[in-house]
């Protein structure tokens, strides 16, 4: 290796403190706002860490007494959670068995060309279709109606994802099934599936996450408690006429939570999904 | 059983998904291009057929032209400055300091957060009265007096641009990490002995593994950038006096609150186009570096 003044050394460490204070700077003041009192937020000079811990925003957003800022906000909870659990299983369920046709047939290359084209489509090149579709049906502000409108984002998503995932897979397990007599589904369930079964949780994961990000077709497609989306309160509340700011950050802290731990469990699999998904195909 | 030739059962797995896409995306798509050349509107008519009248007031309208240069300015300096600064941490990365594991696994918190959290994050951090950042610059001495960072032209967009370069550099970063440690070390050894200086070896041994990943994420972010609308809409909602209003904020305002869809669905169809174009260019640079890959 090249040797390393010592000046280079210590110029390394602190730009690695440097980086490392830009990215947990933001995160802290979200969690520290959560935690403080109005009158240490509005203190000038503003106080960077609060007087006395206060949690009592949690408690408020958590209780779900009737027509409480936390109903209204635990249902907004739920609703995110409906719609994407909701996307991410239909979208898995179509993406399995094309993207293992797609990873099979070097022919079809051209869709899959076209799939990972329409996943770049802006949302809004399809939302005023959308719009009146689900109006015709009954859909509009319901979670059903919008969990459909992600499999527009989702489905090609994840068929793009696990067909890379799938590629590396060995044929001639396929080959020994089907001179065994395996079918086609039993092929796909005793064969494929426990081998891909890794590939298939890493893009639940980034489906899930991707559906819980939401906002453009949330916001033009919900209106109320019955099918609003976490994005959308926390939208709500940053737009609205709330002046308690670390109300706002109390939700979004929540709202952060599942992603961020998620972010941080699977790290090793998901950082290899992110920098190989895109290059790879 | 997969043969080179398409077999029709390939054609029944793919069955689920082609309907799934027909409905979903096939559909509203072309009757966005329908729509879009008729003055239809949201609640009422559904519109008569008037060519491509809609097309040609959309690209000579000021809103238009304003709204397509607040989206290149957002794109450009967002990506650009995403670029360099991810290449730059991910070069730090690659070295060896006390840390390293942790802050390596700190990245992914930035990409973690949604993006909803971080536009209102940032909201607040920029709030004129009680902001961090106001309070920040003038402990330290570098403000006089408290500004409206969001509430100024002046300073809007930069506000939007530092809020989404914070965000997504760190997913750069990732990236370009990945690419550097597959770099061999025997190669860099070599130019090391043969005497190449720091510069010399990053152009001419790092460079070559770094250009494909990097073009994909150009294009990919770009394609994000291009497409902006949840950071916009939460920050400044297009303001101050529309000066960060981009292409997808004018189309929501067009079609859902003027609720003029004809327009509105001319509009979002340029957008497609712009878009398209870069996918097309991501496809062909992955098929390129996938070529050189084998």
């Amino acid at each position: 290796m090249e040797h390393q003044s010592r000046w280079f050394r210590l110029f390394i460490h602190l730009m690695a403190l440097l980086v490392a204070l830009i990215i947990l700077m933001p995160l802290a003041w979200l969690f520290v706002m959560s935690i403080s009192s109005n009158a240490d937020l509005s203190a000038k000079p503003l106080r960077w860490w609060p007087n006395e811990i206060d949690i009592s925003r949690y408690a408020t957003l958590f209780d779900r007494s009737d027509n409480s800022a936390g109903q209204a906000f635990m249902a907004s909870l739920f609703n995110s959670m409906k719609v994407a659990g909701m996307a991410t299983i239909a979208a898995i369920m179509v993406a399995i068995p094309a993207g293992w046709a797609l990873s099979r047939n070097p022919r079809l290359g051209w869709v899959l060309g076209g799939i990972i084209a329409t996943y770049m489509l802006p949302p809004v090149a399809l939302s005023i279709p959308l719009y009146f579709i689900l109006a015709k049906f009954g859909l509009l502000n319901n979670v059903f109606g919008l969990g459909l409108v992600y499999l527009s984002i989702l489905a090609p998503f994840v068929t793009w994802l696990l067909k890379s995932g799938f590629d590396p897979i060995p044929k001639d397990l396929e080959r020994a099934a089907a001179i065994d007599g395996a079918r086609l589904d039993q092929m796909l369930r005793i064969v494929i599936l426990p081998l891909a079964m890794p590939v298939i949780a890493t893009a639940t994961i980034f489906a899930f996450l991707l559906a819980w990000d939401e906002f453009f077709y949330a916001l033009l497609f919900t209106s109320n408690q019955d099918a609003k989306t976490l994005t959308v309160a926390i939208a709500d509340l940053a737009g609205g006429r709330v002046s308690d700011y670390g109300l706002i950050a109390t939700a979004g802290v929540i709202a952060a939570l599942p992603p961020v731990l998620i972010g941080i469990l699977m790290q090793r699999s998901l950082i290899s999904g992110l920098t190989n998904g895109g290059v790879k195909g | 059983m997969f043969s080179e030739r398409m077999s029709p059962r390939a054609l029944l797995l793919m069955l689920p998904l082609v309907l799934v896409m027909i409905a979903v995306i096939g559909w509203p798509l072309v009757d966005t291009i329908r729509l879009s050349m008729t003055d239809a509107r949201l609640a009422g008519t559904s519109g008569e057929f008037i060519g491509a009248d809609n097309y040609t007031k959309t690209v000579s309208s000021r809103n238009f032209q304003s709204a397509f240069w607040a989206t290149m300015r957002f794109s450009v300096w967002s990506v650009l400055i995403e670029l360099v600064l991810g290449v730059l941490v991910a070069l730090l990365l690659n070295q060896r300091f006390y840390g390293r594991t942790l802050l390596r696994a700190l990245m992914i918190l930035p990409w973690a957060l949604p993006t909803v959290v971080n536009a209102t994050l940032w909201r607040l951090i920029y709030n004129p009265e009680y902001g961090a950042l106001n309070a920040l610059l003038t402990q330290i001495g570098m403000l006089d007096a408290y500004r409206s960072w969001l509430g100024e032209p002046s300073s809007a967009m930069t506000a939007l641009i530092v809020a989404d370069v914070w965000k997504n550099f760190p997913l750069v970063a990732l990236i370009a990490l990945a690419a550097l440690q597959a770099v061999p070390k025997d190669i860099r050894a070599a130019a090391i002995s043969d005497g190449a200086n720091a510069w010399k070896r990053f152009r001419y041994v790092i460079m070559p593994y770094l250009i494909g990943p990097l073009m994909v994420a150009l294009v990919l972010r770009t394609i994000e950038a291009f497409k902006v609308f949840d950071l916009i809409w939460i920050m400044t909602r297009g303001g101050p006096a529309n000066s960060t209003r981009s292409l997808s904020i004018l189309v929501y305002q067009e079609a859902f609150a003027f609720q003029r869809v004809g327009s509105g669905a001319s509009l979002a169809l340029i957008i497609t186009l712009i878009i398209t174009v870069l996918a097309v260019a991501y496809l062909m640079i992955m098929r390129r570096f996938a070529g050189e890959a084998r």
